[in-house]
């Protein structure tokens, strides 16, 4: 039997995804552009001290990754369960896990990579050093798929729920504060020049865990979610 | 090949029905029939693993389907209520995705050739957001040309259909069904083919 394989569906499910959002740059963009906005209040609240907006960048950077990566959350599993699509992937002859790891993977390259990759120029505003701008978008990279991937499992539990939005936040939020911690800590020690390796690897092992078990846990409450 | 043994389901507090039997083989179509509201579409969910039965268990091929897993999977094809269709995607992209989805990924030809022999061809470059019901409920059920699963359930599958598209639909029934396939259908039009056996389960009795 010609099947897809297992990295088939996974690549199937992100090309599909991002198909989607392709199809609905709106959404796409309010967590981006949320993100920045977010970010680029502090400096106008707080004056333009810059010893000051040095240290409270690398927490305020990652608290407004944390938040905008909660607002599209949403959308993950809810509207493929309202056309009745989520019912499909439940049937999919190949595991859930990986249709959801491929869900996850698309998420994040939406919601997640553009994070990474804007936030050294919103460092720029708070007047970190080079190391430190580096610093922050090699933590990112190594947090927000940790975050996409626990918030998946908020996403799974609170399918059909309404208002699930907020609930969502309410999950979600307790469980990423390790990754805030590590997260804002590894460009704290950049900044003051301290090595970030510990907490890189802390990040790492977060986020090797998440990987490992959050498609799996996340799968099981769609499961749950569908009956 | 097909059994469900003393099926019962409960949703919220109430008994939807308890001690359900049926046995289908290969070639053989089940009829569930009963009014609104009997547990038609608990049922077929159960039978595709959707729902867990509270007693009683579906065997396919004599086995439990849940320790088959994803094994039975790949025999099933389940349309339900929902036309399973994305509204920002078109006629074309939503079968190929279905397909992948479904275990057996379709280039752009076979895939066009199912929506054509639906009389779907001209909606295969439309968004599914400006179709009408009918045209995605065809577009989903053009599935059933390009699976190769032997376990067809099919929830109101005539629903909104035209004349012409339920004659279309009752001929690719009726072919998987010579060809040894099997059927699970809820509908309230006439559904019996010539020299197909027919099993009958009547809910809410």
């Amino acid at each position: 039997m010609r099947g897809p394989g297992l990295a088939g569906i996974v690549g199937g499910v992100i090309v599909r995804d991002l198909t989607l959002a392709g199809r609905r740059p709106v959404d796409v963009m309010t967590a981006v552009i949320f993100f920045v906005i977010v970010v680029s209040l502090f400096p106008l609240a707080v004056g333009p001290e810059s010893r000051t907006l040095a240290t409270i960048a690398p927490g305020v950077v990652w608290v407004a990754a944390l938040l905008a990566s909660m607002l599209s959350l949403g959308r993950l599993f809810n509207a493929d369960y309202a056309d009745g699509t989520l019912e499909q992937m439940l049937l999919a002859p190949q595991p859930l896990s990986l249709i959801v790891l491929g869900k996850v993977a698309a998420h994040w390259l939406v919601a997640g990579a553009p994070l990474v990759l804007i936030s050294p120029l919103l460092g720029l505003q708070f007047g970190l050093p080079a190391e430190g701008l580096a610093m922050l978008a090699l933590a990112l990279l190594l947090g927000t798929p940790a975050l996409s991937l626990v918030g998946a499992l908020g996403a799974a539990l609170t399918i059909g729920v309404r208002g699930g939005g907020a609930l969502v936040s309410l999950l979600v939020l307790p469980l990423c504060v390790p990754v805030l911690i590590f997260g804002a800590g590894a460009v704290e020690a950049a900044v003051s020049g301290m090595d970030a390796g510990a907490h890189l690897s802390l990040l790492g092992a977060f986020l090797v865990m998440a990987l490992c078990f959050g498609p799996w846990v996340t799968a099981a409450a769609l499961r749950i979610a569908l009956d | 090949m097909l059994r469900g043994e003393s099926l019962a389901a409960v949703r919220g507090d109430r008994r939807l029905f308890a001690e359900l039997n049926f046995d289908l083989q290969a070639g053989e179509m089940l009829y569930v029939g009963g009014p609104n509201g009997s547990g038609k579409t608990t049922l077929l969910r159960m039978i595709c693993g959707l729902v867990l039965p509270v007693a009683g268990r579906v065997l396919w091929g004599g086995e439990d389907i849940q320790s088959l897993d994803d094994a039975y999977r790949a025999d099933l094809l389940y349309c339900g209520h929902h036309t399973a269709l994305k509204d920002d995607l078109t006629g074309l992209e939503n079968l190929r995705f279905a397909s992948m989805l479904g275990g057996r990924p379709v280039n752009e030809d076979e895939a066009l050739a199912a929506l054509e022999r639906m009389g779907m061809f001209e909606v295969a470059d439309l968004p599914a957001r400006v179709m009408s019901q009918g045209q995605k409920r065809r577009v989903n059920l053009a599935r059933l040309l390009l699976t190769r699963a032997r376990l067809w359930v099919l929830d109101e599958p005539f629903t909104a259909l035209d004349a012409a598209a339920v004659e279309a639909l009752r001929a690719t029934l009726a072919d998987h069904l010579r060809a040894g396939g099997m059927l699970v259908l809820t509908t309230h039009q006439q559904a019996s083919f010539d020299g197909i056996t027919v099993r009958h389960v009547e809910m809410g009795q």
